[in-house]
């Protein structure tokens, strides 16, 4: 069976991921948003890159799997960039359209104007 | 009628066991399924801001807990695994059993969150952070339910000393409950 | 020893069971043979696709007699109006076309096309259609629950999805979408399975290049439905809370989007059109291959050509929302990008024509509908350019110019594509011939019908008829004579298919029992499936064939015999 590789010691790897567990939650309390983001995010992260490579075994495993895991990530970020201008905007009102009325104010408020 | 696996299953043209491979595309589904709705919450995220004082009310101390309590697991389920290759089926029937501990400890750890925030009058209808906070949350404590239910489950056979492979089968997909529960993490307690 | 020697070695030592004659339960119901499972899942697409055909005649009528008693259905409220649409869309696509062209014919074909003995998990597979069954249950039974089946069309937008004070079925809303979902996970199962299948438990000696078009084909879009699916899922969630339990995930009041699942409907719907093109054009290329005696050409170009499609087809999802207030800038894109997609089909079907060319074609009944597929694909592909630019798309949005298009595209792919592969595989799945002439007559009285119901649609869709309206009586502007004509027209012709399709059953069963006994390859065909006695038996080959060459080795110079299978050493 394909599973007879070596063993990495996993102890060792779950110290290292509880330590950056503990920075992940010490980082946010200095209260800077730059470090809060790069601690909280960017370890989650390492973490996960690290549980993916020695826990599922990933650094040994045939290449293809990652990017199998890899492309379902780069399509989830697809669907971010197509919808986030829709979303990120809206105010609830995508179906009205404010320039008609925007037309009418400046005309309507055109003589107060300077 | 006593069921045979068919040849079939027992082929390997791309060397990955046919067990492992339908793992990984199990994973695969998972991810766009959680990634769709944490996508979605990214977005709502960042389009309301006030948000931020809402995702103060969750306990981080309480989520990073959890966090712990899900590594260590992870931990446990490698070395389940380890036990298994090496055949040694007590100990792999133990560490097995420890990672549904784990899994225990994270259930209850979290339905104390949720009685103490609802009681806090922070429920599902507060507002839609509330709503992505339980939706998300519960959908994840589901697939952890569901992870410890195949363990049990796998480690009578492991007892047996049968169909061992399972056991690294179960353990990717644990890691990647633990994964997820990696980005919630952040997503829902620490930024705020 | 490594992984394939030790599958080797018990391959070679492997006797032919000679299992107990199973009971009636076990062999039809609670089988795990592949090809069982897939004549379950054909049998209930055709049951289904004869719901969703009843109810296009039901609506028709209305639209052609307002409000007048419809035989067989009585007079039909507004509210059944709604509910008849929303489900026959629903019905065609998920129970018709998904079960028919993926579930059916990739249980039926992938381990017999690629020479294993069944699929490598069986007892998920049952599972899978277990999780179908109760899905079409949920679904029918949701016509009968108080208020009556869920009637916010099949995309399902809300607010009108999500609140049962504007759609006015508070059950069968949430119902339909559990179905939905249902049926998703279903197909999740069975692709994972089809997937690892092909991946793993190819006949030895089949490389990447000797799989069957239709394979592949079957294979990328169970890959397409799995990448795209996930945001759907978990925004069916989403909407089933809003439905259920009154969050707001999209009521724009308290903070939600109702765009938002616009765009995940369709960031699934657009590959989804493709999930099923694909397994149609794929049993297409197996027929013209077989009844022009050629090789398929290109057959790299091809395969690489949809893989790019299907990629592509993740880029293109917004054309659908043109005018729902999306951000202009993105239309732009989304606009090229539509075009763009239009390339790699306009290639494949060059491919294909490019394969009859210069071949000895034979026009028997599986031939004419593949040759039927291509033409009137076509005219779907050709409109569909139309309606991607996002400026003629204001005018032609919901009108049925859209609705004759993708039309012209899901009839020949769920209706064509399967009487392609129906009458070409029949032989296989039941070991007898299907009657050529009755054949002939149902290709006929299909296809001439199938225009004349939506050649008028693509008039009335650019005069200005939108979709999705009870009666046109009330529009004045509509409600011309010659319009009107236009519309009994299309109703008695949709009508007329109808009922050429009871030659098609009766060929069916009486063929079923009474028809010319087949033999094993009666099409001289290349592929495994072929070697397989016909019907196959559980376990399918008596020895497991090795693959030597490509499949489509036909009319090779030099050799005597005008086909070469696969499996045959030289
Ligand atoms: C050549 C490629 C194609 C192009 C450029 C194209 C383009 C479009 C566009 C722009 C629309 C939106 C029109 C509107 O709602 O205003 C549309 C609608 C539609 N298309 Fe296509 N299409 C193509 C192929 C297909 C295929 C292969 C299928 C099906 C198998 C299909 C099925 C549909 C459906 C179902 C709708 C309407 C959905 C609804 O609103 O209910 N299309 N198409
Ligand atoms: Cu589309």
């Amino acid at each position: 069976m394909s599973q007879e590789h070596a063993h990495p010691n996993y102890i060792k790897i779950w110290a290292i991921l509880t330590f950056l567990l503990f920075v992940s939650i010490v980082g946010p309390m200095a209260g800077i948003q730059a470090v809060t983001l790069i601690t909280a995010f960017g370890i989650a992260v390492v973490k996960a890159a690290m549980v993916g490579a020695y826990f599922m075994h990933l650094n040994i495993e045939k290449r293809y799997v990652w990017y199998m895991l890899f492309t379902a990530l780069i399509f989830l970020g697809l669907f971010f960039f197509g919808t986030s201008p829709d979303v990120l905007k809206a105010e609830g009102t995508n179906w009205v359209n404010p320039s008609p009325e925007q037309a009418h104010a400046e005309t309507d408020g055109g003589g107060s104007h300077h | 009628m006593a069921f045979t696996a068919p040849l079939a299953t027992a082929r390997s043209a791309t060397d990955i066991p046919t067990g492992r491979l339908a793992t990984w595309w199990v994973v695969v589904s998972e991810i766009v399924i959680f990634g769709g709705l944490v996508v979605c919450y990214i977005m709502f995220r960042l389009h309301h801001t006030d948000w931020a004082e809402h995702a103060s009310h969750t306990s981080t101390t309480a989520g990073a807990f959890n966090t712990f309590v899900l590594l260590t697991s992870s931990l446990f389920i490698v070395l389940a695994h380890q036990a298994a290759s090496a055949r040694d089926l007590k100990k792999a029937f133990r560490y097995i059993w420890f990672t549904i501990g784990g899994g225990c400890i994270f259930l209850v750890v979290k339905s104390i969150e949720w009685t103490n925030e609802i009681s806090h009058g922070y429920t599902l209808f507060t507002n839609n952070f509330w709503s992505f906070y339980y939706v998300t949350t519960g959908l994840h404590g589901l697939h952890v339910i569901a992870g410890m239910v195949i363990m049990a489950i796998i480690s009578i056979g492991v007892k047996k000393g049968e169909h061992l492979p399972r056991v690294e089968y179960i353990g990717i997909y644990w890691h990647f409950v633990d994964i997820v529960w990696l980005f919630l993490f952040p997503l829902f307690y620490i930024a705020k | 020893m490594t992984m394939a020697e030790s599958t080797a070695a018990t391959e070679s030592s492997h006797e032919v069971h000679h299992h107990k004659e199973p009971d009636f339960w076990s062999k039809y119901v609670f089988s795990t043979d592949h090809k069982m499972i897939g004549m379950q899942y054909m049998f209930t697409g055709i049951v289904m696709a004869l719901i969703g055909g009843y109810m296009a005649y039901v609506f028709r009528m209305q639209l052609a007699y307002p409000g007048e008693h419809v035989p067989g259905f009585g007079t039909v409220t507004p509210l059944a109006y709604n509910s008849l649409i929303t489900n026959h869309g629903a019905i065609m696509i998920f129970w018709v076309a998904m079960p028919i062209l993926i579930a059916a014919l990739g249980n039926f074909l992938i381990p017999l096309m690629i020479g294993c003995d069944d699929m490598v998990f069986p007892r998920i597979n049952r599972l899978s259609y277990q999780i179908f069954l109760i899905s079409v249950i949920v679904l029918i039974s949701s016509f009968f629950v108080p208020g009556g089946g869920f009637g916010g069309a099949w995309t399902a937008y809300p607010p009108l999805s999500a609140q049962s004070q504007y759609n006015l079925t508070p059950f069968g809303a949430p119902l339909w979408l559990l179905a939905v979902a249902l049926e998703f996970v279903a197909f999740l199962l069975g692709g994972i399975n089809f997937i690892t299948t092909t991946m793993n438990a190819r006949a030895k000696g089949m490389k990447m290049y000797d799989i069957p078009i239709m394979v592949w084909m079957i294979v990328i879009a169970s890959l397409l439905f799995m990448a795209s699916v996930g945001p759907l899922i978990a925004g069916a969630v989403m909407l089933l809370f809003d439905q259920t339990l009154g969050t707001t995930f999209y009521n724009p009041e308290n903070g939600g989007d109702p765009v938002l699942w616009q765009h995940l409907f369709w960031f699934f719907g657009h590959p989804e059109v493709y999930v099923v093109l694909l397994p149609a054009m794929g049993a297409v290329a197996e027929v013209i291959c077989v009844f022009s005696r050629k090789k398929l050409f290109a057959y790299k170009t091809i395969l690489y050509t949809t893989f790019a499609t299907g990629i592509l087809s993740f880029f293109v999802w917004a054309h659908h929302q043109f005018i729902a207030g999306i951000d202009p800038r993105m239309a732009h894109v989304f606009t090229v990008t539509t075009v763009i997609i239009s390339i790699p089909i306009a290639e494949m079907l060059f491919c294909y024509i490019a394969t009859l060319f210069g071949g000895s074609i034979e026009l028997r009944t599986p031939m004419l509908f593949a040759l039927a597929f291509l033409a009137e694909f076509l005219i779907g592909g050709v409109t569909g350019i139309y309606l991607g630019s996002s400026g003629m798309d204001i005018y032609f949005h919901d009108t049925y110019f859209v609705l004759a298009h993708f039309h012209y595209t899901f009839f020949p792919i769920a209706i064509i594509g399967f009487f392609t592969s129906i009458y070409y595989w029949f032989p296989k799945m039941f070991g007898r011939m299907m009657n050529e002439t009755w054949g002939k007559i149902h290709f006929w009285g299909t296809i001439i019908p199938f225009n004349c119901i939506f050649l008028p649609l693509f008039v009335l869709g650019m005069a200005g008829q939108h979709r999705r309206i009870y009666n046109f009586k009330n529009f004045p502007d509509l409600a011309t004579p010659d319009l009107h004509n236009l519309r009994i027209f299309a109703t008695w012709s949709a009508v007329v298919m109808l009922v050429f399709q009871i030659p098609f059953m009766i060929n069916f069963m009486v063929s079923i029992f009474r028809g010319k006994k087949a033999g094993k390859n009666p099409w001289k065909a290349n592929t495994l499936e072929w070697t397989a006695p016909s019907p196959p038996p559980h376990g399918n080959f008596k020895e497991l064939p090795v693959v030597y060459r490509p499949p489509y080795e036909y009319s090779v110079p030099g050799r005597e015999k005008d086909y070469w299978p696969q499996n045959e050493p030289n």
